[in-house]
């Protein structure tokens, strides 16, 4: 009979060191994540927008019907990524997620606080290969570092109303995101 | 014999507690950063790199993008202030006040977050579409049948789900009450029998 109840709580505690160790690894093993959704649909290093939500269709579940969409899936092996983002007149967010769908930054039109957001997107290693120049450093030179070398960049443009959709999808559709061939420093440090 | 049949129960044990507890949280969440407002639940903390454990097996199993804190946050419910799970065939009213926000989103879902399908191709509502009254509140009615005012169609299913996204809001990871962040009241008015 001890045996039965010591074989039940061995049971049950292996039972938790199986759901700790199956909790941290669904990140890694799952297929059906938001970047292997949208890895078929979008093109490495561009913007790619997305078709808006519907319900015969939508690439990922609890998408903001109200929001026109573009992704740039990135990766940073070849080197830092510029972003190029003209706001919308309603309402637009860039979003910042890792390979495994952690969202490390977001930015909006007002707190950018300009006509374009305009960001460079680098590894910590790169960021720490930047020379370090005041000019380059200077405020309005917005860089953020990516804790992964590969993930995903959200545009959202709002249509306020669905007639003004559009509008939004068209200032999406002039935005950039591409690996920068050169150092961007050097060319910035000579004016 | 006996120490093989203790080492098989132990171990077909472990896996059904283990994997069965995993499912049972990925599936449902937990209230691991919880927060909570009338029968409305958000997470800001899904939106930073903080997230829980939890949140992001969720997250990954659904295939969603959670929406990041620099740009709003998600709250959802699924049942009325009553508790009532939320029934696509009863009229729903949504009403009163949101909190302060540059704008809202409201939109439904089926259980599994997809959009439902309706001849007027209405989702969801955002806060500057609404018809409000003079003093700023509203009403939006949750039906299947059409309504006068705000109509947000259910198609006729069992049960939905009701998202409110606040964008550009001081709502977020310090917000504790509903007095930071007052959510509209939900309640069933009638149901067919």
């Amino acid at each position: 009979m001890i045996r039965l109840a010591l074989t039940i709580v061995a049971g049950v505690i292996l039972g938790g060191i199986v759901h700790l160790v199956s909790v941290l690894a669904l990140p890694r093993i799952a297929s059906h994540d938001a970047y292997s959704r949208l890895t078929p649909m979008t093109e490495l290093n561009a913007v790619t927008a997305l078709p808006s939500a519907d319900p015969s269709r939508s690439p990922m579940p609890f998408m903001d019907p109200a929001f026109a969409m573009a992704i740039c899936r990135y990766d940073l092996s070849a080197g830092p990524l510029k972003l190029t983002v003209p706001v919308s007149q309603a309402y637009t967010s860039v979003s910042f997620y890792t390979r495994s769908e952690i969202a490390y930054y977001a930015i909006n039109d007002r707190s950018a606080g300009k006509k374009v957001i305009e960001l460079d997107l680098m590894t910590e290693a790169q960021h720490d290969d930047l020379p370090e120049d005041e000019e380059v450093t200077a405020a309005d030179r917005l860089i953020i570092d990516s804790p992964s070398t590969t993930g995903l960049i959200v545009l959202k443009a709002l249509a306020a109303e669905p007639g003004l959709m559009p509008q939004a999808q068209a200032s999406l559709a002039a935005a950039s995101c591409r690996t920068q061939t050169e150092p961007a420093p050097a060319k910035q440090a000579k004016r | 014999m006996r120490l093989l049949f203790v080492t098989v129960l132990a171990l077909s044990l472990a896996t059904f507690v283990g994997i069965g507890t995993t499912w049972m949280t990925a599936t449902k969440g937990t209230d691991l950063g919880t927060l909570t407002i009338g029968s409305w639940t958000a997470r800001p903390k899904t939106g930073t790199a903080d997230i829980d454990p939890y949140s992001r097996a969720t997250i990954v199993r659904n295939g969603e993008l959670p929406i990041g804190t620099g740009d709003g946050v998600a709250f959802t419910t699924v049942s009325d202030d009553k508790k009532r799970p939320l029934d696509g065939r009863c009229d729903v009213v949504l009403s009163g006040v949101t909190p302060p926000a540059r704008f809202w989103t409201l939109t439904l879902y089926d259980g599994k977050g997809h959009l439902v399908a309706n001849a007027l191709q209405r989702y969801g509502f955002t806060s500057q579409e609404i018809v409000r009254a003079a003093d700023g509140s509203f009403e939006i009615h949750v039906a299947s049948r059409s309504r006068s005012g705000n109509w947000l169609p259910t198609g006729g299913i069992e049960r939905y789900q009701l998202m409110l996204r606040l964008y550009d809001t001081p709502v977020g990871v310090a917000t504790r009450s509903q007095r930071e962040a007052p959510m509209p009241a939900i309640t069933t008015v009638g149901c067919p029998t």
